[in-house]
């Protein structure tokens, strides 16, 4: 089919972003001295009107470049997922990036280029547009992560990242190629096709478990996690949290479309190690979680545990699992980027990251308080906050068949209260060493009313949002 | 039009008082007169919703056998849709009955509102008492149109904490706070039972809505057998036991008179105890289907309904002889829904928000200005406040049931419907009860009211704000009945459970009988407490029958035998749980605890910081993938043979 101009409408969010990209890369080059605080506010605004759009774009169908590219509620919820955590992220980082120096300039751009690759991601028809998107993403984080050039721990961090992530990438596209050789097709829905009529040969295993290894990586599943608690350590809060929640979240926009899109018919092959698996990243992410005393890598801990949960959407392979998957992401933006604003921002503050630190947090400055354990209350899935449903829709895909998976989720949330509450139990009850009150700037101040106020919606009325996913999950499986 | 409007939009009735609530609380709290003309004036509104709404379900008789049914908010769905999908909205279900208690809720609390503006004047706490009340409003309205279980379940909740917070609300006094305690810890205790209840009616039919309940339990044997069935009834009537104040748990009843006296009139006599009532007469076809859980529901109310009155003849307070009053009379209440007349029940609930609000205001009233509530230190209030006075007699008439106040009309339907259905000791309680309530109300009325006035008082009659409500529900007392007289039988024909009641039969005997028992009662008052100016006789007969004066008089000991439990067996074992804990739980919990400590740390070492060694576990990762994938898929063996060869 020929290149059709008329469809470009239905991409006209990813137009939007990388314009908006682009031109704020420009505007940092050009724009004059204190000119350059203005991006932020751009950059926001921007993002909050290509959400708008995509929001109205809703219920758009087509492909493009003859099946290349899916344009479906699927791919818009994702999208707008995104946007959102790219738009909270920026907001929540204003004064954060004012520190950084100079570098400040590429910042708001190269962030949104990486909320582009992630749009390319949860869009992609072939396998060749998923990598592009996976690279744009990746390429633009890696250059996010080390920003801060003059400092050596986010460097180290970066080079970290782009070598490993690098290696990862190498193994997805020898998995790739494996499936291409093998069915001799390139796009996800006819791969699908092809492997459920054919046979199961070694290979066409082999090539599954190279994904799994791949996209492991990129959810930082154990044992593919090694890199996550040192890059989200050594990276810029803000950066961590957009890496926490934006990358995670396309990927598994990704892995929804490879694994349950084009890997059905082999189901039954990967169901149990993807389970085992994310049994295994359940627990072992609380575990280590337990002994951590600074509170980025706390959280790092705590966001592999949290894949796990969102791996157990994926095991039955189901429009309920799917749902499941894509409920607990919308959630835990807003969890995650409320606990990392708020770590971020104490860190501008303070100079610290350590968990002691946080003492009497709760007289200092209340709402950070407050919004760092709803937060971690709402991760470890107490209700009525909504990681409660999230963890509901989740687990109840699987209690028929895989009961053991949901008890290891149960015990090792009941084990994720312990460190959760520690922290809390640092914020509220001792005395600080400093009283002074941490003074909040009104767009952080928004970041975090914002996902308090999201975390605790969600929770206490999950049908408004559950209804639209059931639409977008609904969409994935009419191909 | 507009009575459509308020029909197909009930759910504004709760969510007027809910909204002022959070003015209130957001906004007005400073300003004590907003907030009080606020309040009161959105009530009056959801009061005007309320009566539209139920004018037009009164006109439209079909509602009677076919409620109409709407949800408002789509909450949650579990499941997926169109296959195991498990909806839970909010929703509301209006039908005669819903209706009735809609408009006589929000009626009573319109005028109790109103009341309160003059009786919580000066208090610190006026505006947070506002808020309180209107919460305790909407959660209330929304109990009532409530159209499934879990949304009726909240609501029943939210009227618990309302009840707790204005109990306890002069936190200032010890026994206030005890007070809110144990009505909250009573009701939660009864709460549980009810939640299992719900719990189990949602996994047994796959619905909590109360419509489709009731199209699955009427052939309840595709689903379950009678045995659980019955379980279930038993469940769920435990909550109604302790919030409707029944026989053993009605403890906490008497002392949530610690409450503002507005709130007594309004949660604990008008509205929020007869939720209990309520719910098993939404539940009408869940406890019809067992009759095990008929029969069940039949004794505790006619036990309680006579225990209650046992006590309240001998106490001195004027609250607490309210108090028990109420327990009696919503035992009476419990006793017609066991023998299957929900009508009678229902007219019961309807006259008895009447003629109980109006006798808790009017005592509020008499408090107000005496400052002692107990009745020996009142009498000959009559002359000095003669509105508070004579709405209260109106009142004692109407429970007593004289004709034709409105009393008698609903107590001689119980009665009658008693005897129709055969239990005929439970008639015996039912009359003698109605014998005992003439004499203790009459007692009080004697004590307080008339007799000789006491120097040390100096009574003055209450504020127009306390006397208007008074008025209109002295009215009430006085025509509520007329709905419901046998030979017209108007509530008869709106509200029943399967086939409607015969109108125009008459049961005279039962009547004349009732009659004759009530003025027997209020004779005898009479003749001991006003005629016997130095109630000699009453004296004596205290010390005659010491033993059952004092039986009565401590309450039959129910508390201390609680007391007594909660002493020996709760705390014996909660002694020797606590060895268990601290040995054995603590040990496996600190057990399991250092044990993922020190994994949590054993597994930090490989964290090495090393890329290198990043790398190695990553390609490690994959060849545990491949032998685990090579190893489980379904065709295994020959995986691993091509994957050798």
């Amino acid at each position: 089919m020929p290149f059709d101009a008329s469809s470009l409408s239905l991409i006209t969010v990813e137009i939007l972003t990388a314009a908006l990209g682009l031109a704020v890369l420009v505007l940092g080059v050009i724009a004059p001295g204190r000119g350059r605080y203005g991006l932020a506010g751009v950059t926001v605004l921007g993002l909050i009107g290509i959400t708008g759009v995509a929001i109205s774009n809703w219920g758009a169908n087509g492909s493009l470049i003859s099946g290349m590219y899916l344009v479906d509620n699927y791919a818009a919820f994702w999208k707008i997922t995104f946007l959102v955590s790219a738009a909270l992220v920026v907001l929540g980082s204003m004064r954060y990036v004012d520190n950084l120096g100079s570098t400040q300039k590429e910042y708001y751009g190269i962030l949104t280029l990486a909320t582009l690759g992630m749009m390319v991601m949860a869009s992609a028809g072939d396998f060749i547009t998923l990598y592009m998107g996976l690279e744009l993403m990746t390429i633009s984080f890696v250059i996010l992560v080390c920003l801060p050039s003059t400092n050596p721990r986010p460097v180290e961090a970066g080079i970290k990242y782009i070598l490993l992530a690098g290696m990862s990438s190498a193994v997805l596209l020898y998995g790739l190629s494996l499936i291409y050789g093998l069915t001799g097709e390139i796009k996800i829905y006819e791969v699908a096709r092809a492997v459920a009529s054919g046979d199961v040969s070694p290979a066409l295993i082999l090539g599954t478990v190279l994904l799994v290894a791949g996209l492991g990586f990129k959810i930082s599943a154990v044992p593919f996690h090694m890199w996550s608690p040192d890059v989200y350590e050594g990276a810029p809060t803000p950066i961590t949290a957009f890496l926490a929640v934006g990358s995670k979240a396309a990927s598994f926009a990704l892995v929804i479309r490879i694994f349950i899109g084009a890997l059905p018919g082999i189901w039954q092959h990967w169901a149990l190690v993807v389970a085992i698996l994310s049994a295994v990243t359940i627990i072992v992410g609380n575990l280590v979680a337990i002994p951590q005393d600074n509170i980025k890598r706390l959280l790092a801990y705590s966001s592999i545990a949290q894949a796990g949960y969102i791996m157990v959407g994926l095991v039955t392979a189901t429009e309920a699992g799917v749902k499941g998957i894509m409920f607990y992401v919308f959630l835990y933006i807003f969890a995650t980027v409320g606990a990392f604003t708020v770590a971020g921002y104490f860190y501008n503050k303070t100079g610290s990251d350590k968990i002691k630190d946080y003492a009497g947090l709760s007289q200092r400055s209340p709402l950070m308080a407050a919004v760092m354990l709803v937060s971690m209350l709402s991760m470890a899935g107490i209700p009525p906050l909504a990681g409660f449903v999230g963890k509901f829709y989740l687990f109840s895909t699987i209690v028929s068949d895989y009961l053991w998976l949901a008890f290891v989720g149960l015990i090792m949330s009941m084990v994720s209260v312990y460190y959760y509450l520690r922290v809390a139990l640092v914020m509220y009850r001792d005395e600080p060493n400093d009283p002074s009150p941490i003074k909040l700037t009104s767009p952080v101040a928004i970041t975090l009313i914002v996902t308090l106020v999201a975390t605790l919606f969600i929770g206490i009325s999950p049908g408004p949002l559950s209804e639209v996913i059931n639409s977008a999950a609904h969409s994935f499986f009419i191909q | 039009m507009l009575v459509e409007f308020a029909m197909h939009h009930a759910w504004l009735v709760p969510l007027i008082p809910a909204l002022s609530f959070l003015i209130i609380v957001f906004l007005t709290r400073p300003f004590e007169k907003l907030t009080a003309f606020l309040s009161v004036s959105f009530m009056a509104i959801s009061c005007f919703f309320a009566s539209l709404a139920a004018y037009g379900v009164f006109n439209n008789h079909e509602l009677a056998e076919h409620p109409l049914v709407y949800n408002f908010f789509n909450w949650l769905s579990i499941g997926i849709p169109g296959a195991n999908e498990l909806q839970i909205n909010l929703g509301v279900q209006l039908d005669p009955t819903s209706a009735m208690m809609l408009f006589m809720v929000s009626f009573v609390a319109t005028f109790i509102q109103l009341y309160s503006v003059g009786y919580m004047k000066g208090d610190p706490g006026f505006s947070t008492f506002f808020s309180y009340v209107s919460l305790f409003a909407a959660s209330m309205l929304l109990l009532v149109i409530s159209s499934n279980l879990l949304e009726m379940f909240v609501a029943w909740e939210g009227v618990g904490l309302c009840s707790y917070l204005l109990i306890g609300f002069y936190s200032h006094k010890i026994s206030a706070r005890e007070a809110a305690k144990k009505a909250f810890v009573t009701c939660r205790v009864a709460d549980f039972g009810l939640l299992l209840g719900i719990l189990g009616l949602v996994i047994t039919f796959g619905t909590l809505d109360i419509m489709e309940l009731n199209d699955k339990i009427n052939n309840f044997k595709e689903y379950t057998s009678y045995g659980t069935l019955t379980l279930l009834a038993v469940l769920v009537f435990i909550g109604p036991i302790a919030k409707s104040g029944q026989f053993p748990l009605h403890v906490w009843l008497p002392d949530a008179m610690e409450g503002p006296t507005p709130v007594s009139a309004l949660i604990h006599a008008a509205t929020m105890v007869v939720a209990g009532v309520y719910l098993v007469a939404r539940m009408m076809f869940l406890f019809d289907a067992v009759p095990a859980a008929m029969n069940m529901v039949a004794i505790t109310g006619g036990f309680t309904a006579l225990f209650a009155a046992l006590i309240a003849i001998t106490q001195t307070e004027i609250k607490r002889i309210l108090a028990y009053s109420t327990v009696s009379q919503l035992g009476y209440m419990m006793l017609a829904l066991g023998v299957g007349s929900l009508t009678a029940s229902m007219f019961h609930m309807w006259t008895h928000a009447f003629f109980k609000a109006l006798m808790f205001l009017a005592a509020g009233s008499v408090i107000h200005a005496v400052h002692t509530p107990n009745v020996w230190k009142m009498g000959g209030i009559v002359k000095k406040m003669p509105v508070t006075s004579w709405t209260f007699v109106v009142g004692g008439l109407a429970i007593s049931g004289i004709p034709p106040f409105a009393g008698f009309w609903s107590k001689d339907e119980i009665l009658v419907a008693t005897m129709n259905s055969g239990h005929y000791v439970l008639y015996a309680m039912g009359a003698f009860t109605a014998f005992l309530t003439a004499f203790y109300m009459w007692r009080l009325i004697f004590l307080a009211f008339y007799g000789k006035e006491k120097p040390e008082n100096h009574p003055h009659e209450s504020p127009w704000t306390m006397c208007v409500p008074l008025v209109v529900l002295a009215v009430g007392a006085t025509v509520g009945g007329f709905f419901g007289m046998p030979w017209n039988n108007m509530w008869a024909h709106w509200i029943f459970f399967g086939e409607p009641h015969h109108a125009g039969h008459v049961a005279w005997g039962a009547m004349i009988s009732s009659v004759a028992l009530a003025v027997a009662g209020i004779y005898l008052a009479y003749r001991l407490y006003l005629k016997d100016t130095e109630k000699v006789k009453a004296r004596q007969l205290a010390e005659k029958y010491q033993f059952w004066y004092q039986l009565s008089f401590n309450k039959f000991y129910i508390d201390e035998i609680f007391l007594w439990f909660n002493h020996t067996v709760v705390d014996g074992s909660a002694k020797l749980m606590y060895l268990f804990d601290i040995y054995v739980v603590d040990g496996i919990v600190n057990g399991l605890g250092g044990f993922a400590r020190l994994t949590g740390d054993g597994l930090r070492v490989l964290q090495t910081g090393s890329m290198q060694n990043y790398a190695l576990v990553f390609f490690l990762g994959v060849l545990a993938v491949t032998i685990l994938m090579a190893f489980t898929g379904p065709s295994a063996a020959g995986l691993v043979l091509g994957g050798v060869m």
